[in-house]
Order: structure tokens, then sequence, then C-alpha cells
């Protein structure tokens, strides 16, 4: 058993590979279609693809394109010249005997990726640097035979290499996060993890802390989700340290993660790595970029994460929140634009603080309701109405979120107001009205011991009183008002 | 010898159909040759009625030719001359044999070569030897052995070959015959079975320059499907630039290389003199080491391109294995030839671990200092010259078990393929027992065209059918 107490002793170091399917039309290399999904077995390849005699490579300028803006996402630099090389080894998922790939000099150089935790820490990793290269396609294995289906051979992958400064497993899933983040965002990827557009190798090794060496490191290969990032890390943190702790060395090796078993396990030793023998690949010029062509495509490249934290901080949202948003943002992608409904209104920040906090208040967890269906409303026309209304103290905010979620609903968009008066939700904010009310129930006899005790200081039962008119007005009187009226009478 | 515009007024007399056919019967006739692997006898004659009917036409509606085996084609497998691809039939075709079919030309068969076009002889075909036009008992050159042979013995007016390090200009100038290696991505890639990335270039083979400008000028310009290919520069020029100053190599005349060859291309120097060129000895350092810079970043590109002959997806597949790589070793061993294990071998081995700096490495660092010495030289110089081969066509089987020899004869071709030079290879003469001598004059980058028409204002034919 691993108590605390040993766990202390050690440190963990992460370093995480991580392959982003990009987001084009067509594969890095030929004409054919790079939607793999829900596509009968080679049906989307080209002969390139599939490695024809005499087939030639022709690069695809918006997965460069894209690889750029990735570059951006990771504070790295682009490099003005770069080259694709030649990874070769058998296997029948590769036809050509050799991956295209980025060995030598990359598109994407040294970066930094910085994310918040929740207990305030900034954590900090470098980026080695980021390649670009083609996916190989898949092999279903039977007892008899192997198939292979090449429509994901050829699809453009950047591979995103990080150094080891990941240190528990909870930044390595907030890394893989971030990651997911910054691609999304940037519009690299379409961040679909369930169809393997974002896959993650993570090496991890247990080192005394203060030794001076990094413990030998596994590497768990193919994670598709960020919680099994998480838990692979854990799982073989402590699978090293009971090792060490046995005296028994760590092997470097290659290990899977079974996610239904919550475990690892070895898949083959690194000993017997094969020799790639990469070299250049002569058939595909090199990539030549000048500042003004990165600096083109870069400034497609909308608002990232950080900036948001920062502006989502500025409207006094806490982290929770703040991550939601973010979150939220990626979910409903090209459905619902969450954060572009802040950005409509960013200059002005009565008005943004409100839609933010309307959006994780309000908005997100109705979406997130499993019977809730959206349509095709404009919910950001939606929310300015609502936050007018209640500029206007026409809706009490109770009111505002049951006007709102019978709204949000619907196919189309009524006129809000005459929708909110014919059921009742517009408050009443006129005195005179609001008077009357206050009057009577300040006159009841409930009232007396409440006003006797407000008098001696109690300050805590105007709340009774307001709640009265409330209840009286059926909910429809400004409560700010009825409060401001029944001290005027009760002074 | 026959050329195409003589071709031509055959079809306008008679018919694109008989002048195919007759073309066909001859290759039969000349079987014996072993120049062409498959006919391609019935789209040929297909496609000679479409041009009788006038479905077809273009600068060259009817017109004969053959592709060498690695071109991929419609109408015959496509077999690398190896029993890898016996049985491949292409489903398209290359970029150069489309934009001929598209000016009318009718391929009539598949040419022989080494397989892969791995060698210099075309005794590496899976398929038997080609023999050489002028002497049966001599090689046809290699590895266009077949296409050279084919155009020699006037079955057709031109043929298509490749050229990664000689090959079109070796054959040529074994047969009697015009040959260029154009610039390095004058004529698309696209369609053919890759030998080395870095060297292969389409080119052609026939038997007057004329006919080369015209076959050159529809294959270059850039394609889409050749991210190498040069944006379109290959224009047909009247006439040769005058006083020129040509540059004699004279590395490439030392008692290495026969004196006959020596004299031939002596000959030729008095004549571009006496149309008033200057020319020059030149010396180039780095050329002692160009075959061996060769033989190691060709093999490393050939061991790469050749991985997908694997027997999943199309091509030879062993039989009865039990294993993943059982099926990879028979399926290699059983459908490559000698020469391309080797060349694997050496290609895997200079790109190993451990040894990809001391060899790769450094081969391609040589590399860049033989073309920098080239481009220095053409500062000042419009062409140089020598000779293509330092023998002439050598018995069928002498080389065979040698391959250091074997390659030796590479060794004035491969300068140009490593710097990506033009180069062609012009008839010089004969030697004494009556075979074929060849000349080669080398330009600078995109000086195909008129390397070509220096050459032409050259052309006699004195030599020829003696």
């Amino acid at each position: 058993m691993l108590t605390d107490e040993i766990l202390d002793k050690y440190e963990m170091t992460v370093g995480i590979e991580c392959h982003v399917q990009l987001a084009t039309e067509t594969k890095l290399f030929s004409g054919a279609d790079n939607d793999a999904r829900d596509k009968s077995p080679n049906s989307v390849i080209s002969p390139i693809d599939y490695g024809l005699p005499g087939m030639l490579p022709v690069l695809n300028r918006k997965a460069v394109d894209l690889a750029i803006k990735a570059g951006k996402a990771l504070n790295s630099p682009i490099a003005h010249v770069s080259r694709f090389d030649r990874k070769h080894y058998f296997y029948p998922d590769l036809p050509k005997g050799y991956q295209t790939t980025q060995m030598y000099q990359p598109i994407i150089e040294a970066g930094m990726v910085s994310f918040p935790l929740e207990n305030g820490k900034c954590v900090n990793v470098r980026i080695h640097h980021a390649h670009l290269e083609e996916d190989a396609g898949k092999l279903t294995h039977s007892g008899e035979y192997s198939l292979v289906d090449l429509n994901r051979a050829g699809t453009p992958l950047i591979e995103i290499v990080s150094e080891p400064d990941i240190h528990s497993a909870v930044e390595a899933k907030a890394y893989a996060t971030e990651l997911y983040h910054l691609m999304t965002y940037a519009g690299v990827t379409n961040g679909d993890l369930y169809h393997g557009n974002m896959r993650f190798d993570v090496n991890i090794s247990a080192a005394l802390k203060g030794s001076a060496e990094l413990g030998t490191r596994s590497e768990v290969k193919n994670l598709n989700s960020f919680r099994s990032v998480e838990r692979a890390a854990e799982y073989e943190f402590r699978r090293q340290i009971e090792l060490l702790e046995k005296g028994e060395k760590v092997i470097q090796e290659t290990r899977g993660w079974d996610d239904a078993k919550q475990k690892t396990s070895s898949q083959r030793n690194k000993e017997e790595a094969q020799d790639y023998r990469y070299m250049p690949d002569a058939d595909i010029p090199p990539i030549v970029l000048t500042d003004e062509e990165i600096d083109r495509i870069q400034s497609d490249v909308p608002r990232l994460p950080n900036e948001w934290r920062a502006i989502l901080k500025q409207l006094d949202l806490d982290y929770p929140q703040i991550e939601t948003l973010l979150y939220a943002e990626n979910d409903y992608r090209g459905v619902i634009d969450i954060l572009g409904m802040i950005e409509n209104v960013i200059d002005d920040s009565k008005k943004s603080k409100f839609i933010a906090n309307w959006n994780v208040n309000v908005l997100i967890p109705l979406l997130r309701e499993p019977s809730f269906v959206s349509t095709d409303i404009d919910y950001f026309a939606l929310e300015s109405m609502i936050y007018e209304l209640v500029e206007q103290n026409k809706l009490s905010s109770t009111n505002a979120k049951l006007l709102f979620r019978e709204l949000a609903s619907l196919d189309k968009l009524p006129n809000v107001e005459s929708y909110a008066t014919d059921k009742g939700y517009i408050q009443v904010s006129d005195e005179d009205t609001i008077i009357l009310i206050v009057d009577e129930v300040l006159h009841e006899p409930t009232s007396k011991k409440a006003i006797a005790d407000f008098k001696n200081g109690n300050e805590k039962v105007i709340g009774f009183l307001v709640g009265q008119v409330m209840k009286k007005s059926k909910g429809k009187a400004n409560p700010e008002l009825a409060q401001k009226l029944i001290r005027e009478r009760i002074v | 010898m026959t050329n195409i515009s003589e071709i031509k007024d055959q079809i306008k007399d008679t018919s694109a159909r008989q002048v195919v056919e007759k073309a066909i019967k001859m290759a039969k006739d000349k079987s014996e040759y072993n120049a062409i692997l498959n006919l391609t006898e019935e789209r040929a004659l297909i496609r000679a009625d479409k041009v009788d009917s006038g479905l077809i036409g273009g600068k060259l509606a009817g017109v004969p030719f053959v592709a060498k085996d690695n071109f991929l084609a419609f109408g015959a497998p496509t077999t690398a001359a190896s029993k890898m691809l016996e049985n491949f039939d292409a489903p398209l075709q290359a970029t150069s044999v489309e934009k001929l079919e598209a000016e009318g030309a009718i391929c009539i068969g598949k040419a022989n070569l080494d397989a892969f076009a791995h060698g210099g002889s075309t005794e590496n075909s899976a398929f038997g030897p080609t023999k050489n036009a002028v002497d049966m008992e001599k090689v046809a050159g290699g590895s266009s052995g077949g296409s050279a042979v084919a155009t020699a013995l006037d079955i057709v007016p031109f043929a298509l070959g490749t050229d990664t390090g000689g090959s079109i200009r070796q054959p040529a100038s074994f047969n009697g015959v015009v040959g260029i290696k154009p610039t390095y991505g004058t004529v698309s890639r696209y369609g053919v079975v890759a030998m080395a990335s870095s060297t292969d270039t389409i080119g052609v083979l026939a038997n007057n320059i004329a006919d080369v400008e015209l076959v050159m000028e529809i294959m270059s310009g850039q394609d889409v499907r050749d991210m190498t290919t040069l944006p379109d520069f290959f224009k047909v020029q009247d006439k040769p630039k005058s006083n020129q100053k040509i540059g004699i190599i004279s590395d490439f005349m030392t008692d290495g290389v026969d004196i006959e060859i020596r004299d031939k291309v002596n000959e030729y120097v008095d004549k571009l003199r006496a149309d008033g060129h200057t020319v020059e000895e030149v010396s180039l350092s780095m050329i002692e080491y160009a075959l061996a810079i060769y033989y190691i970043i060709v093999p490393a590109e050939i061991s790469s391109n050749l991985a997908r002959f694997d027997g999943i997806r199309y091509g030879h597949r062993a039989n009865s294995v039990k294993t993943l790589a059982e099926l990879y070793g028979k399926t290699r061993d059983q459908g490559f030839m000698t020469e391309n294990k080797r060349r694997i071998m050496i290609g895997s081995y200079v790109l190993s671990s451990g040894f990809f700096d001391a060899y790769y490495l450094k081969a391609q660092k040589a590399r860049t200092l033989l073309i920098n010495e080239f481009n220095e030289l053409f500062k000042t110089y419009d062409a140089l010259i020598g000779p293509v081969a330092p023998t002439t066509a050598f018995k069928i089987g002498e080389n065979i078990t040698d391959p250091v020899k074997m390659y030796l004869n590479d060794i004035m071709t491969v300068p140009a393929s490593l710097v990506g030079l033009p180069a062609i290879s012009v008839p010089a003469g004969y030697n004494k027992s009556g075979m074929p001598i060849g000349l080669q004059i080398i330009g600078p980058m995109r000086s195909d065209a008129s390397l070509l028409s220096l050459a032409k204002s050259e052309e006699t034919k004195q030599w020829i059918n003696q």
C-alpha cells in the first residue's frame, strides 16, 4: 500500500505528445475527403493515399495555414523554412512504407502553453516543437486475418511535443484540456475527441524529490480523453513508485490504457524500437513563409482562452464560471456562440457582465438539461431584450429566468415585451400602484410584529414585508421599489 | 532512320491505322531484341482508327511511340520489368503519356528496362535483357534500353524514357540515337514509377533533334500533381546563340575513356570551333566524388520509394506465409531482382541510425559542393561537353557479376543528375567495330532548348546507316 507519506517522497514528471487532426476539407497530400466519419472502409482514399506507384504528394496549403494558426495558439514562432521527411517502417496501415512527417525542420518552433489551475496556480508548459504529418490507416484484427481501412491514411495532423514540465495528474489533465481549447479556438481542429481528433501520448516518470535525474519513463499511448490522461498519469506514477519502493526497476516501454479496467498494461519494449531511417522527402519542396504571410494567416485567429480568461475576470467571473464558459464555447460551437455573445457587447461593461453571467447561470445550465432541445432562435437577441427589460425594472430576476426558459424552446422569437406582459411577467414599478399594496400589507395584523421589530432595529424583517408585497402583487411588484416604499412608510 | 515528319507524311498518304499496324508488325518481327515487353495493340488500333475518322487530332496525330515500362499507361500492364508488378494494370496514366495522347500520339507498347530502372544495361529486367540495336551480342545500355533499341530499330520514331543517373543518355549513346535528360522538374514525374525522387527525370529518345524538341515541347510544363515541376520554360529555339563559350570536361577525357570515344569528342569540338564557338578545357574538382555521392543518395531514395511494394494492396504477394514479417520478406524477395535488393540494402544501410551522418548527410553536403562548382562554371560557359560513357556498348553478361564495374559506366552521366542539369546525348559516330559513340552536352538549369538548338546546328547524319 502506498501511503501519502511514500507518495510525497516522489515527484511526477510528465511530457505529452498530442496528435491533432486538422479541420481541412481534404487530406494532407491528396484531394480525398478528409472526413472519414461513418464512411465505409476505403471509400475516401485516392491513389496517393494507398501508395499507388508513380503517385506524388501535393501539399494541402490549408493544412499549412492551420499549422500556422496552431503556432500562434502555442506561442511558437513559425519557421520561415520547414521541410518534410520520411519515417520508414513496414506495417499494413502505412501504404507507402513511410510516414511523411517533419523530423528535422518542423513548421512550429519552441513555444509555451500557460493555463491556470483551480487553486490559482499558473502552469507553464514549454512546447519543444510541433510538426505537420500524415495519419496512418486503421487495422481491424480478426482471428484469421486483419482488415485494412485507409480512410484515415493521409489525414493531416500536427503533433505537439511538450517538454517534461508537468508534475501532477491534475496538471496533465489541465494541459490536455488547454491544448483542446487552444486548437479548437484557433480553428485548427474540430476537436471531436470521440472520433480521435485529438490523441495523447503521455510519458510519465517518477523520481525522488530533489533528485537531479529523471526516473525511467513509460509511455501510455493513444489516450483520447482528458480524464484518461489524468487517470493514466496517476496510475503509472503509483505503479512506478511501487516498483521503486520494492527496489525494482521501471522498464522503459510503451503501455496501453484500458479504460474499462482503469489500468495500463505493457505493449512493447522500447529497446526493440525500430530504426526509422528518416530522410528528407524530395517530392515536397520546402515550405517557405514570409512574416507577412504568417501575420496575415494568424490575424484570422480569434481570441484564445487566456485572452478570454482576462476579459471574463474583468467581468467579475470566478475560475469555475470562466472555465464553464470556455468549455461551453467548444461544446456549442457552430450551434450557439457562447463567447461571441459577450464579444458582441464587449465595450458595454454592464451589458457584457449581464450576458456573461446569464450564459453561465441560465443559458448553459438550460442547454445541459437532457430534455432541452435547442432551436434556431437568436439567443443573443433574446438575452439582449431580457437585459433591457431588467434594466428598465420591468422584469424581476426570477421572472426573467422563467421568461427565458419559456422563450428559449420556441422556434421563433415573439415580441418579448408583449409576451412577458401577456404572461404577467412584467413587474410593476409604478409607485402609485405599489404604494397601494404596501399600505395594504402594512395594515394587516400579521405585519404588526414585523413593523415593531424593524423599528427596534431588526433590519432583517424588512424581507418579510417585501415578501408579503410580492405575494400580494403576484410577483409583479418591483421588490427594490417595494422595499424603498416600505421603509419610507414605517419611519 | 524514321522521324516524325516522315511518319506524318505516311499517315497522310495511307492511314494512321496502316502506320500503327506497320509499327506493331515491326515490333513483332524484331521481338528477338526484347525491346518491348508488352504491346498495347488493341488500344493502339482503336486510337489509330479514331485518328483516321478525325476524332483524335493534334501535332502527333497517329504517330506511334513506346513508353518505358515504368510509365503508367493503359492497354498493357505496367511492370517496371519486375515480377513485383508483372500483372499490374495502371488505373491512370502518367501526365507525360496523357499529354502526348492529347496531341494524338499512339502508344503501341511498353519498353523493356532494368527492373525499376536500376541498372545501366537492361540486363536486370525480370523478362530478359534487351539486345543492342547494332550488335545483338551487346547490351542495349540502360535502364531505358528497350526505348533506345525500339527507336534505333525504327519501330517507332520516338520513345519515352526516364533518366535518374544516365538511363536515357547512356542507352541513347549505345544505340546511336538522340536522348535528353531535361532539367530536373521540366516534365512531370506523375504516373512514373519512382526510383530516386531527387534525380528522376522524364525524357525522350528519338532519331533526330527536331523530334526531341517537338516531344519535349508537348511533355514539358508545370503539373499541379508534381510539386517539383518548374514553371513552363521550354521553348524551341530557331537557331543557337552564336559564339558560344563551351567547356570540354577534361576529367572525362582521361586514359580511362576509350581513345576512339575521345577522338569523336575532339572531332565534335573541331566542328564547334569551325562554327565560331570557343571551346576550352575545364575541370571540376568535385566530379571524382560524383559517383560515390550518387551511389549513396540514390540507393537511399530507392530504399524509401520501393518500400510501398509490400504485397498488401497491389502487385505480387507471396503465397503460404504465416506471419506478417514473412509476407513482407517473401513478397519482396520474390518480386525484386538482385540489383533492386542490393540498392535497397545499401540505401537502408546509409540511412540507418549511426550511419546517416557519415554517409547520407555527408553525400548531400558533397552534392552541394558539386552543385556550386557547376554553377560557378556556368557563369563563364554556355555549355559543357564530354563523352556519355567511358566505353561503347559492352557484351551481354560482361559486367553483370561486377556491380562496381557496372556502376563505373555511369561516371559521366551522374554529375548532371545530381545537380539537376539538362544533358543531352547525341550520336558522334561509330568506333572501328561499328558500335555507336555518344557525345554529351550539359548546360545550366533550364538551358534544355538551347542545348538542343546547339546540337541541331551540328547534327549530321554522316555516320548513320554505314
